[in-house]
């Protein structure tokens, strides 16, 4: 961190003054390759509802932390999370209802029970406003720590699992003719979906962490020409939107995420009114 | 996708067998003791009404539906032998907005190196070699998506030879695909029968191609009502039946 700070400090930037400004951007820098590479993967898939389902569980899981008395409730979130997507994926896999029936059911069970239990007894709801308006402005060293390894380790997985994964995505039956579990594949990215989705509501607001989810992806769709250019944009625009949300959110003093996922927006209408032109 | 050994007799270099095949999806019987016998160098046609258990038999070869009864495989002198697969799907539907281009599939298919850092210059000419065998090297940097239906049923037909199978199986290869493509798809599969070693399985609604190109014929509705040449299934009385009663074909 020590190294970083220098770095910083090197930097003629008013903003990078503050420690927890630097801490911020270093978060940004590796949180927002991740959630670029992921939204690939989510938009090609069609489970955007499904990533916005997750955050929703995440909630609950946290509720259920809160009440076991445990001090860092995230890891809980993180166990119900992957619970909930291994059991959508078990319910989804044997039943006759289309992907968003049940995610419409899922999510809202989560989210009856995320509620239930924080007001159970007459609970406050109160001290679950941090889950709500997450702030990245609050990630602390060791938290930046975790993100890194998150991010290494989506890495490592995406390196050995991206082609089984996209081949899954655009035709189940052929990937499986090619010897591919697509049943195995898609629960691994499931919960890869659920454990990033849980630590990221710590710092983005939980009602717009999808969006950063998905729009990434969607504006690289937009422009992109194959499978490398679409994973370079999806990439690049998340980490420009990352820096630049931040910087617009401490000179105009609005919420890092919203400005993050704002400027997302001015990208998927700017690569939305390319695609249109090339056309 | 790989399949067993099987140890009967046949004269032939290799065969495809499967023996008393019976599918049931919950309480309801989809497919009831199917036998059926392809030997490699020909090219079987499965023809049916619409819901007669076609594709759900081909289903059951590759593996991907539950079934009872056996299929299995052989190759005289070689023991432990397993086939190996091609699969071209039926109606292959990719999304258009999808930037998969006809490399990165292959890639995807072929490599270990992910697709998303690249294709290597020799895996590109693996691909292209490969797209060679369908005369399609033009369509390697085209968007799977964007592709027509003849253009789409080539690339996949490429994607299945590679590694080249044992036996190819086709879902219903010719729906979506205009008269003049029909023709040279049928003309594609002839040579790649005469080219390598292989048997040819495929689902078809155009009985016009059949007394050409196949060399057997099933005539399918929830379990084999006739088989033998095109000429002898198509001019049966089972034929007649079986599509007048479902209406026409």
């Amino acid at each position: 961190m020590q190294l970083w700070y220098r770095i910083c400090e090197l930097l003629p930037l008013e903003l990078l003054q503050w420690d927890f400004m630097k801490n911020a951007l270093l978060a940004i820098l590796i949180m927002t390759p991740l959630l670029g590479l992921t939204s690939t993967m989510i938009v090609t898939g069609k489970m955007s509802f499904f990533s916005d389902a997750l955050g929703h569980s995440a909630f609950t899981g946290i509720a259920i932390g809160c009440i076991c008395g445990i001090g860092n409730p995230t890891w809980v979130a993180v166990a119900f999370s992957v619970l909930f997507a291994l059991l959508f994926s078990f319910v989804r896999s044997r039943s006759s209802h289309t992907a968003d029936t049940l995610i419409g059911v899922f999510s809202s069970t989560a989210v009856a029970l995320g509620i239930f239990i924080a007001t159970f007894g007459g609970g406050s709801f109160t001290k679950y406003n941090t889950y709500l308006i997450g702030d990245i402005l609050s990630v602390t060293p060791a938290e930046i720590g975790m993100l890194a390894i998150v991010l290494v380790a989506v890495i490592v997985f995406w390196v050995l699992f991206s082609n089984r994964m996209t081949l899954t995505s655009i035709h189940p039956q052929l990937a499986s003719s090619r010897g591919i579990s697509t049943g195995t594949v898609q629960t691994i990215f499931t919960t890869v979906i659920a454990v990033i989705v849980t630590l990221a509501i710590s710092w983005v607001v939980m009602l717009i962490l999808n969006s950063l989810l998905v729009l990434p992806g969607a504006s690289a769709r937009n422009v992109a020409k194959n499978i490398k250019q679409y994973h370079l944009y999806s990439v690049l625009f998340a980490l420009i939107a990352g820096i630049a949300g931040l910087v617009i959110s401490y000179y105009l003093g609005a919420s890092a995420g919203a400005s993050i996922c704002l400027v997302l927006a001015v990208l998927f209408a700017i690569t939305f009114c390319l695609r249109k032109a090339g056309r | 996708m790989n399949i067993g050994t099987h140890g009967g007799s046949c004269s032939h270099s290799c065969c495809l067998r499967v023996q008393n095949l019976s599918v049931k999806i919950g309480s309801e019987s989809i497919l009831t003791d199917v036998n059926m016998h392809v030997h490699c160098g020909e090219l079987v046609a499965l023809i049916g009404p619409n819901g007669a258990g076609k594709s759900t038999l081909l289903k059951a070869i590759l593996g991907q539906q539950e079934y009872s009864g056996v299929i299995s495989f052989s190759v005289p002198g070689q023991r432990n032998r397993h086939a190996k697969i091609g699969y071209v799907p039926q109606t292959p539907s990719f999304d258009p907005g999808d930037p998969v281009t006809v490399a990165d599939l292959f890639a995807c298919c072929m490599s270990k190196r992910p697709a998303f850092l690249g294709i290597s210059k020799a895996m590109r000419e693996k691909i292209l070699a490969c797209l060679q065998r369908v005369s399609g090297e033009e369509l390697v940097d085209k968007r799977v998506g964007t592709l027509s239906g003849g253009e789409l049923q080539r690339v996949l037909l490429a994607l299945a030879l590679e590694p080249l199978p044992n036996v190819l199986i086709l879902d219903e290869p010719l729906s979506g695909v205009d008269v003049e493509g029909m023709e040279a798809l049928m003309e594609m599969l002839d040579d790649i029968l005469k080219t390598y070693d292989l048997s040819i399985v495929m689902t078809t609604h155009d009985f016009g191609m059949l007394h050409k190109y196949a060399d057997q014929v099933y005539l399918i509705d929830r379990g084999v009502v006739c088989s033998g040449t095109a000429a002898e299934v198509l001019d049966s009385r089972s034929f007649h039946q079986v599509f007048h009663r479902k209406g026409g074909i």
